[in-house]
């Protein structure tokens, strides 16, 4: 069992749990993920590593609640325990000295595992650019860790609920104007974001990495459901990943696969409500 | 051996065979001859005492019977159930010149189901000896190789990547062919041999054969990593929603049973019309499972003929009974999507069979202009698995070959003094059988090897 050390709400959909998990937390690099799975009957959830304390043993979580298995997550409480915790799983982040700016780029809950890179970004001596953005500032968190490892943070929202208003892409095109000379972007968040970020540094010709996030079961290359086009070739987001050049994925593609259980998702929630409400399920 | 009638067993996911009575047991095992050499046994990869246990079996001692079967075997109750025996055991039974041979591997899950019934008493184990040895994956391999260890007094600590025990045997092989339960009792005893299992640790990204062997201690490490990274056909399509592996589509059902989503988490889906994409054990089990989960149609294709399919007689022969159809010397080449990134069909060629190639077997060959087109809405690709990477990739100086196999010798030697390998992650795709040969064999060169550089250490 993996317990939960620290709980808490950054929104009232978005939950951060420090789970004790040693063998994680020793080994955890910046741009890996893990997979946990809650309880018997649950399903394997793969989480980007938002951070981590080698000392303490523990890893930090970040997810929302978007479906039936996030949403018990969250239910959890400090002093409960998840079933299973495997990982570091995935290629780390190639984190180097660039020779100028690096812009990391981090959207709703993509800011969570966008810090770790920030932080092993600005370690190496980079001059690191952080652009953080949310639909409404009800969903932002992690400004003060984001600004404590950047040179300078930008903050946006969807509806100007707080920072400047607009996409993080039109943050990154400002500033890009403004300064030119981009080494590298990197960025984390819901697919359309990441295209939307590689859709705006194509003509750059910055180089640009995402963080794919595909539907995934083992984590270990076993399985083969989180397989990316990337450049025409298939890639296995674990092994392979999950990071990619955002250039050449197929977001498409991606997108498309990644609503083939939309209807199953659905009729799990509808369950987990009904229940929740009292219903006549049969369940118990 | 009676079986579930077919109607009704390809709407549930119990077994389908259901094992010999007692009388049928004992029946079967008389019309074994005992011979004085027995080609049985050198068509066994674990050299289990045939015809020894078969004599027990026939004097209704099952107990002594299930004893001289576990001696060269610590899996029976799975193998029994597993194995190709037509083309090992039984392949070589005298008997089955003239008629048909004995059928040993009924008659070994008989002895196997009887001792579970019994509650077996736990395995013995030679004292202590105070060496530790790491076993990376819980797979037939690995486990195989525990057990062997454990019973030699070796400190074993299994490694797993999934939070359970068994590998294929879980994930893969469906419930209405083995059932987990059985992969239960099994696993049960080794842990009463004294064996460790950790599970959710992945060597080569939780912990490394070099940390093992130089900070934490073992002798020896033993990887029986399986072959688990599924091949696709490189065909135009192949990524389209509706496209699973075999690993995922099984993974999902048996692993996380999806069948039983959505009080278990994990979905699993399915159209109308399923083709699967290969004629192996694997394919057929994908193929019944879909049958199970209420596909209308389930159809295997294959590009070679009924005499080249790989998969055990039994299993194709259940296959055909619950319906699933065989679209032979066929092989797609491209999967068409509909405009929500979906498959709806699949372009085919026939094929036919030239001369013999170098795996001995007729070699299919395309027939020029045969295109044509099959509906379909799910495909799932079984044509075989590569060896998963992990562990390889991340242990410096081992040796591997062109297609990232670990290059072992027989006895499951690595390029690393101290490291052994066998399964799948040695041969490729094999059987359940043969990775659990290969885990004894390393369990005797394991114990050799600590042996030996203990006496040195000593000297």
């Amino acid at each position: 069992m993996y317990p939960i050390v620290r709980k808490e709400i950054l929104s009232a959909s978005v939950k951060l749990f420090d789970l004790k998990a040693p063998l994680v937390a020793a080994k955890a690099k910046a741009g890996q993920f893990f997979i946990l799975r809650a309880d018997e009957k649950g399903e394997r959830i793969p989480l980007t590593i938002a951070d981590f304390d080698r000392e303490q043993g523990t890893i930090t979580a970040i997810f929302q609640e978007i479906g039936a298995g996030t949403r018990l997550l969250g239910q959890l409480e400090v002093g409960d325990a998840v079933l299973d915790v495997v990982g570091p799983l995935g290629v780390p982040s190639e984190i180097e000295r660039f020779d100028g700016p690096v812009v990391v780029v981090g959207g709703g809950v993509g800011i969570a595992p966008i810090y770790p890179i920030a932080r092993a970004l600005k370690e190496a001596g980079n001059r690191v650019i952080s652009i953080i953005g949310a639909r409404n500032r009800e969903l932002l968190f992690w400004e003060d860790k984001m600004a404590a490892v950047s040179d300078a943070l930008i903050v946006c929202t969807d509806d100007g609920s707080y920072g400047r208003k607009g996409f993080v892409t039109d943050a990154l095109k400002e500033f890009y104007e403004a300064n030119g000379d981009l080494q590298r972007v990197w960025a984390i968040g819901p697919m359309p974001m990441m295209r939307a970020i590689a859709n705006t540094t194509r003509p750059m010709g910055v180089h640009t990495i995402v963080s794919m996030n595909p539907l995934m079961m083992d984590g270990t290359g076993m399985c083969g459901a989180c397989r990316v086009l990337v450049g025409g070739e298939t890639k296995f987001a674990c092994v392979d990943g999950p990071e990619f050049d955002g250039h050449l994925v197929d977001f498409d593609l991606a997108l498309k696969r990644l609503a083939i259980y939309r209807d199953e998702e659905k009729r799990a929630l509808a369950a987990l409500e009904h229940h929740h409400e009292g219903g006549r399920c049969g369940c118990h | 051996m009676p079986c579930q009638d077919p109607q009704v067993r390809s709407a549930n996911f119990e077994e389908v065979a259901l094992g010999y009575s007692e009388e049928q047991a004992v029946k079967e095992a008389a019309r074994c001859i005992q011979c004085k050499k027995p080609r049985c046994r050198e068509g066994c990869p674990v050299e289990v005492l045939i015809p020894d246990f078969i004599k027990a079996v026939a004097e209704r001692d099952f107990a002594g019977a299930a004893v001289k079967l576990k001696e060269k075997n610590a899996l029976p109750a799975i193998c029994g159930r597993v194995c190709p025996q037509e083309s090992q055991c039984e392949q070589k039974c005298i008997l089955g010149v003239k008629s048909e041979p004995v059928a040993i591997g009924r008659l070994e899950r008989f002895v196997a189901d009887w001792e579970m019934a019994q509650g077996a008493d736990a395995p013995e184990a030679a004292p202590a000896n105070g060496e530790k040895v790491a076993v990376i994956g819980a797979g037939p391999a690995g486990l195989t190789c525990a057990a062997e260890l454990a019973k030699l007094g070796y400190a074993v600590t299994v490694f797993e990547a999934l939070h359970t025990a068994g590998g294929v045997l879980m994930y893969g092989i469906p419930e209405f062919r083995l059932p987990k339960a059985i992969v239960d009792k099994e696993i049960a005893n080794l842990r009463r041999l004294g064996v460790d299992l950790q599970f959710n640790a992945v060597i080569g990204r939780s912990v490394t054969v070099e940390e093992l062997m130089n900070e934490r201690g073992y002798a020896a490490v033993f990887l029986g990593t399986g072959a688990g990274l599924p091949n696709f056909m490189g065909i135009p399509g192949e990524n389209l929603c509706g496209v699973f592996s075999a690993n995922e589509f099984l993974t999902r059902t048996n692993l996380m049973k999806g069948f039983r989503f959505p009080e278990y988490g994990t979905p699993v889906k399915l159209g109308r019309k399923v083709a699967v994409l290969g004629a192996g054990n694997v394919a057929m089990d994908a193929a019944r499972t879909a049958v199970r989960l209420g596909a209308e149609e389930v159809t295997i294709v294959y590009r070679r003929s009924d005499q080249e399919m790989p998969a055990r007689a039994e299993e194709i022969e259940h296959a055909r009974e619950e319906g699933v159809q065989f679209k032979l010397l066929t092989n797609p080449v491209e999967i068409i999507g509909d405009e929500n990134g979906w498959v709806k069909a699949m372009k085919c060629l026939r094929y036919e069979l030239g001369e013999p190639d170098a795996s001995g077997r007729r070699k299919p060959v395309a027939i020029p202009g045969s295109e044509f087109i099959m509906d379909m809405d799910t495909v799932i690709v079984a044509i075989g698995t590569g060896p998963n990477p992990l562990a390889t990739q991340s242990t410096e100086g081992l040796e591997l070959n062109r297609r990232g196999n670990i290059v072992a010798d027989e006895e499951g030697r690595t390029s690393i003094a101290g490291v052994f390998a066998g399964g799948d992650i040695v041969t490729g795709a094999a059987t359940v059988i043969l990775a659990m040969g290969a885990g004894k064999k390393a369990a005797r060169a394991i114990d050799a090897y600590i042996t030996a550089k203990s006496a040195e250490a000593a000297n």
